[in-house]
C-alpha cells in the first residue's frame, strides 16, 4: 500500500512526508517483493540496467554500479546466465541487488531469506547490515524470527493489519522474567527459601536447579546468595527471554490462520 | 522516459523469447507462397496466351487474396503476442518490481502498447508491403490507394491491440483471448452477413452487420481498405471479402478510430486504478 501497489479502502498513509504511492518519493524506495517475479530472459546485469535505469540511474552510474551490485549479492561469476536459470537462492540474490541498486533511503523487504541456505541468509544479513550503515532504514517484513532477531533494531508486531506492539529489540527480556538454568551441589531448603525475594519460581531436580528471576538485574543477588550460603555453583546460565516467546505472548493462541 | 524504457523491454522481450523472429518466419514463408502461387499462375497464363485484362484482373484479385490473409494474420498475431503481456505480469506477481519504481503507471502502460505497436507496424510493414511488392514484380499489379490500406489494416491491429490491453487489465490471460477472439469472430460473422444482405437484399442483415460493426468494428475496417484497393471488376463480385456491397462509411472509419482510443483510455484509466 505505501508504495502504491494497493489502494487504501479508507485513512491515508505517508512516506518521507509524502503520501502513499507518490511516483517521486518511489525513487528514494528499495523494494523486494515476498515472491519476487521478473523477466527470467534477461541476465543479472541486464535486469539491474533496466531496475536500475527505471529508478534514474545514468548509463555512467549504472557501468560501475552493476559490477558492484552482482559482486556484494555473490552473483558475479553468474553474471552471464539467464535468469530462468537461476535457483531460488539466487533469484532472491538478484532481487536483493535490484532493491539497492539506487542506494535507496527506505528499503523494503519482504521476507529476503526464506528459501536462502545458511550462505545466502548471512549474506542478506550483511547486505542489511550495510545498508542501516549507510543510513538507510530498511523494514525487514519476516516470519523468520531468529532472522529477525540477529538483524533488526526495533521490531513491530502485525496482527489484523494493526501494529499492536513495537519494541527496540535489546529492551526484550531486560525488564521481564529470566529462567535460569544452573548445576550447585549442597544446597540446603534454607538457602533455597533465601532465594523467594528474587525468584517467582523455583524447582530443584538432584544437582540442578531451575529458578525464574524477577528481572535480569536481580541474577548477580541470587549467585551471590548461592555462593554466600554454601553452595558449589558450576553452571549458572540465564536464558533471556526471545523473540519468539514475545511474539507467543503478543500474537496469542494460533487460531489457524 | 519510462515509456521508452518499458516500450524497449517489451520489443527486447518479443525478440528474447522468439516471438519476434517466429512472427517474421512466418510472414516470410507467406510471401514465399503468394510469390510461389504468382508464379504458377503467370506460367499457366503465359502458356494458355491469357488476354491482358483477363491476366490484369485475376492477379488483381490474388493480390486482394493475399491481402487480406496478411489482414487475418496481423489481427491474430496482434492478439496472440499481447493477450498474456498485462494479465500475465499481473497474475505472476512480475509487475510488482516495475510498478514500485518511480514511474507513474500509465507510463508502463503506454510503454508495453507503444512496444507492441511498432512490432505490429513492423509486421504489417513486411507482410503487407512485402505482398505488393511480389505481386508488382512478378505480376505488374498494384492496388488503388494501396497507403491508405495499409494505414486501415495498422488501424484495425491497433484497434486490436487496445481492446486485447483493455480486457487484460480486467482478466486472466486465458479469458482475456476468449473475449477478444470471440469479439473478432463477431465482427467478421457480422461482415459476411452484411456481404449476404446484397445476394439475399435483406435489410434486416444489413442492420445486423452494423450492429456487430458498432460492438466491434475491426471487419469493417478490412471492407473499407478492401474498398480503397480493389479494382472495380473485383469488388463487383457478390459473395467475397471484398464485395462492395455494403461499403464502410468514413464515418464508420472514425467510429473505429474513436473506438480505439476509448478503449485505450478505459485500459489505461484500470491499469493505473486497479490494484496490482
Amino acid at each position: 500500500m505505501l508504495l502504491g501497489l494497493v489502494r487504501p479502502t479508507s485513512g491515508e498513509a505517508f512516506l518521507l512526508g509524502k503520501p502513499e504511492g507518490d511516483v517521486e518519493t518511489r525513487r528514494k524506495i528499495g523494494f523486494l517483493p515476498e515472491h519476487f517475479r521478473f523477466y527470467d530472459w534477461l541476465t543479472p546485469g541486464e535486469l539491474l540496467r533496466l531496475h536500475g535505469r527505471l529508478c534514474g540511474l545514468s548509463h555512467e552510474q549504472l557501468k560501475s554500479r552493476i559490477p558492484q551490485m552482482l559482486e556484494i549479492v555473490g552473483l558475479a561469476p553468474h553474471r552471464d546466465k539467464r535468469i530462468h536459470d537461476f535457483s531460488k537462492g539466487m533469484m532472491q540474490r538478484i532481487g536483493l541487488a535490484q532493491a539497492i541498486i539506487h542506494e535507496p533511503e527506505i528499503v523494503f523487504l519482504d521476507e529476503p531469506t526464506s528459501g536462502l541456505d545458511p550462505m545466502g541468509r548471512r549474506l542478506v544479513r550483511d547486505v542489511i547490515r550495510a545498508q542501516r550503515d549507510r543510513g538507510a532504514t530498511v523494514f525487514l517484513n519476516s516470519h523468520l524470527l531468529s532472522e529477525v532477531e540477529i538483524t533488526c533494531d526495533n521490531v513491530a508486531f502485525l496482527k489484523d493489519g494493526e501494529v499492536v506492539a513495537s519494541k527496540e529489540l535489546r529492551e526484550i527480556g531486560t525488564d521481564e522474567e529470566v529462567h535460569v538454568s544452573a548445576r550447585a551441589r549442597k544446597l540446603s531448603s534454607e538457602t533455597l527459601a533465601g532465594l523467594r525475594p528474587w525468584t517467582t519460581l523455583t524447582t530443584v531436580e538432584g544437582e540442578y536447579l531451575t529458578l525464574s528471576a524477577r528481572s535480569a538485574e536481580v541474577l548477580p543477588e541470587i549467585l551471590r546468595h548461592l555462593v554466600s550460603n554454601g553452595a558449589d555453583v558450576y553452571s549458572f546460565t540465564a536464558q533471556k527471554a526471545s523473540l519468539e516467546d514475545l511474539f507467543m505472548r503478543i500474537m496469542g493462541e494460533d487460531r489457524g490462520l | 522516459m519510462g515509456c521508452w524504457i518499458i516500450a524497449g523491454i517489451t520489443f527486447r522481450e518479443a525478440a528474447r523469447k522468439k516471438i519476434l523472429w517466429t512472427a517474421l518466419i512466418a510472414g516470410v514463408g507467406f510471401l514465399a507462397l503468394f510469390a510461389a502461387a504468382l508464379h504458377f499462375q503467370i506460367q499457366d497464363f503465359n502458356a494458355r496466351a491469357t488476354a491482358p485484362f483477363i491476366r490484369y484482373q485475376i492477379l488483381s484479385a490474388m493480390l486482394m487474396i493475399g491481402l487480406y490473409v496478411v489482414d487475418l494474420l496481423a489481427v491474430v498475431m496482434t492478439i496472440l503476442t499481447s493477450v498474456d503481456t498485462i494479465s500475465g505480469e499481473i497474475s505472476s506477481g512480475t509487475i510488482h518490481a516495475i510498478a514500485t519504481k518511480p514511474l507513474p503507471r500509465w507510463q508502463i502502460f503506454a510503454g508495453k502498447w507503444i512496444g507492441f505497436a511498432g512490432m505490429v507496424a513492423g509486421f504489417v510493414l513486411l507482410t503487407f508491403g512485402g505482398t505488393i511488392a511480389v505481386a508488382y514484380v512478378m505480376g505488374g499489379v498494384v492496388p488503388q490507394n494501396a497507403f491508405h490500406g495499409g494505414l486501415l489494416v495498422l488501424l484495425e491491429c491497433l484497434l486490436t491491440l487496445s481492446v486485447t490491453f483493455l480486457f487484460g487489465t480486467w482478466f486472466s490471460t486465458l479469458t482475456n483471448g476468449v473475449i477478444v477472439i470471440g469479439l473478432h469472430g463477431l465482427a467478421f460473422m457480422g461482415g459476411w452477413l452484411e456481404q449476404m444482405s446484397g445476394f439475399t437484399e435483406s435489410a434486416r442483415l444489413v442492420t445486423v452487420g452494423v450492429f456487430t460493426s458498432l460492438i466491434m468494428p475491426t471487419e469493417s475496417i478490412w471492407r473499407r481498405a478492401a474498398f480503397e484497393m480493389q479494382t472495380p471488376l473485383a469488388g463487383s463480385l457478390p459473395f467475397s471479402p471484398f464485395a462492395n456491397v455494403s461499403i464502410p462509411s468514413p464515418a464508420m472509419i472514425g467510429y473505429a478510430g474513436f473506438y480505439l482510443l476509448v478503449a485505450w483510455l478505459l485500459a489505461l484509466w484500470h491499469f493505473g486504478y486497479r490494484d496490482l
